[in-house]
């Protein structure tokens, strides 16, 4: 890197300086240009699936638009739900998602522990292991898992999505290693003092103090199970036990020769709602598990 | 050790085995997991590769016979050719436009914060919804896109029903999740010493060379760590083909997962299937392991502070 060579004060300073300045402003006002610009681009989407929802479908197909509905057209969402089960479907999804996070949290955080804190041979080897499936697309596996649970006879069922959550997951496991590791282990070794056993330091003294990690890992674990669509999509058959994200599916596939778009996007616009929410509310742990690895989940 | 007390019989259970004992309990679970879902499926996978097999009855051996069909199978090689376009254009422009956006967003300028949430919320919606949304963007006759394009007196394309614009189009739609990569930028700038960016302004370095020489060479990590995961994360593209075009017009659309599903689930060839998901296998191992090994001479690693 380049190091501190020269501390000698520059020639023509203040003049350097003031053009400087003006330089700064110049960049300051064409980034502001380029982000309001790209916020635009971002949100107008999200705008014109929100709109659409609330419009009827011959102000959806007109040109050019109507870009607020008025009056908004509530009643495409009770028309929604007559012929489509939503409140079914988000129940099986957060059904499923709360047992994910649950299993999540506790297997994760028991293996992160471990790797983070307690010596044994060959601990570190397996935990490389652990990470490299990290680097292997999942869907390499897809078809020996579903000729495995096939097996299991837990075709139509919610086990394959959910038990292998118990199990922990790699990326999850790194986090919260990550996160223990910055932990002082003096509190650990004043609660060894007392007697207490390594249970124990991981229920009152670890969990509690990663809090921010936890929840980081329950809303990523949320989000992605909400939005799994591949292992809902092959594991399920009965369209009662359906999530969102494959009920979805097959709403928009049963419109394809005739999509009503207000329909359909009043259906996707229920469907991010939540994870939208989340969002909002948890940005803060969002962003900071990310950067806390730096890895994809 | 103490040398000077003569110690009595050593017990079998020392802290140290005991703490042994305990870490394997700890990380079981983990390792039975690892065990059950990845091990064994990746090596009963390498089987199946080896077999006729269409989920009832039992698989047969047929040898190597699966690769040699796919190797003759055009739509094999199409799928190959989409994925490697979608990734090969893909992987650069999420790259540049996240990076450009965070460097844009790292300067000290207010509402920072309120410029990150709106780039990174379309990476937490689900891509099935995404999909719709964008399928309802593109449509050829009503979709927002050709009627703003329209006012400009402009004629738009038929987004996804024209073979030679879906996948382009596909390609504009997943830029739309960029912002999932801006935090890990982000973290990536902030870690960089200001240190660093003083001594070359006392050295006369301009903002480019600055760029150029402290901030990229010190992000390296994160651009190589990104880039990996990245073309991993592009090889994947599955849901909105799967939801928009089926993989048409066509098969111009036709991903490599989305073959590799349709084999599977749809045609029930689970052998042939299964050779692919091999053949993406090793092809990522390969990716990585390439990459790693020339990051040597691009990436910048600052010793002292690993530890």
């Amino acid at each position: 890197m380049a190091g501190i060579t020269s501390t000698a004060p520059l020639p023509q300073a203040s003049a350097l300086r003031r053009n400087r300045r003006w330089q700064s402003r110049l960049v300051r006002l064409a980034s502001y240009a380029v982000l309001i610009a790209g916020c635009v681009i971002f949100l107008v989407p999200l705008f014109w699936q929100v709109t659409t929802s609330l419009k009827t479908i011959q102000d959806a197909m007109r040109w050019p638009p109507v870009w607020v509905p008025v009056p908004p057209q509530w009643g495409n969402y009770s028309e929604l739900f007559e012929r489509f089960p939503f409140w079914l479907y988000a129940g099986n999804s957060i059904f499923i998602s709360a047992l994910v996070i649950v299993g999540t949290l506790v297997s994760s955080s028991l293996a992160a522990y471990g790797f983070a804190r307690l010596r044994m041979p060959g601990r570190d080897a397996i935990f490389v292991l652990l990470l490299a499936t990290l680097m292997l697309p999942g869907v390499v596996l897809i078809i020996p898992q579903f000729v495995m649970f096939q097996r299991l006879q837990w075709i139509n069922t919610y086990n394959p999505l959910i038990i292998p959550a118990f199990f922990g997951s790699p990326f999850f496991i790194f986090l919260l290693r990550q996160f223990f590791l910055t932990i002082p282990r003096e509190l650990e070794d004043a609660a060894r003092m007392d007697g207490a056993s390594y249970l124990r330091i991981w229920g009152q003294i670890m969990l509690p103090l990663a809090g921010p990690a936890l929840i980081a890992v329950a809303i990523y674990s949320f989000v992605g199970t909400w939005n799994d669509f591949l292992g809902p999509l092959i594991y399920l058959s009965d369209q009662e036990k359906y999530t969102v994200a494959v009920a979805l599916r097959y709403l928009a596939g049963g419109m394809r020769s005739r999509p009503e778009y207000h329909l359909l996007m009043a259906a996707a616009t229920l469907s991010i709602l939540p994870c939208i929410l989340l969002f909002f509310v948890a940005q803060r742990w969002f962003m900071q598990g990310q950067v806390f690895t730096g890895v994809k989940g | 050790m103490q040398p000077s007390l003569p110690r009595p019989r050593k017990p079998w259970l020392t802290l140290r085995r005991r703490e042994a004992i305990a870490c394997a309990l700890f990380i079981a679970p983990a390792v039975i997991g690892f065990v059950l879902f990845w091990v064994t499926p990746l090596v009963v996978s390498a089987y199946i590769s080896l077999t006729d097999y269409a989920l009832a009855g039992t698989p047969r051996f047929v040898g190597l016979e699966n690769y040699r069909r796919l190797f003759d199978d055009d739509l094999f090689w199409q799928a190959v050719r989409v994925t490697l376009t979608y990734a090969l254009i893909v992987v650069p422009m999420w790259i540049i436009s996240s990076l450009t956006l965070a460097l844009i967003m790292n300067q000290k300028l207010r509402g920072v914060a309120a410029f990150r949430t709106v780039y990174y919320l379309p990476a937490v919606l689900s891509g099935v919804a995404t999909a719709m949304l964008w399928a309802w963007l593109f449509n050829y006759r009503s979709g927002l896109l050709n009627g703003l394009l329209s006012s400009l007196g402009l004629q738009g394309p038929n987004w996804l029903g024209d073979k030679n614009v879906a996948l382009f189009s596909i390609i504009l739609m997943s830029l739309w999740t960029m912002g999932w990569y801006l935090p890990i930028w982000l973290g990536g700038l902030q870690g960089i010493p200001t240190e660093l960016y003083e001594a070359a302004e006392m050295d006369g370095a301009n903002a480019w060379q600055r760029l150029f020489n402290v901030t990229l060479p010190m992000l390296s990590p994160v651009i190589l760590y990104n880039l990996v995961i990245n073309i991993i994360f592009a090889t994947q593209l599955f849901t909105e083909p799967m939801m928009m075009t089926s993989g048409g017009p066509q098969f111009a659309t036709l991903s490599y997962v989305l073959y590799l599903y349709n084999n599977a689930f749809s045609y029930l060839k689970m052998g042939q299937a299964t050779a692919m998901a091999w053949l993406l296998f090793l092809f990522t191992l390969m990716l990585s392991a390439l990459v790693f090994k020339f990051s040597p001479l691009w990436v910048y690693v600052e010793s002292e502070k690993r530890g």
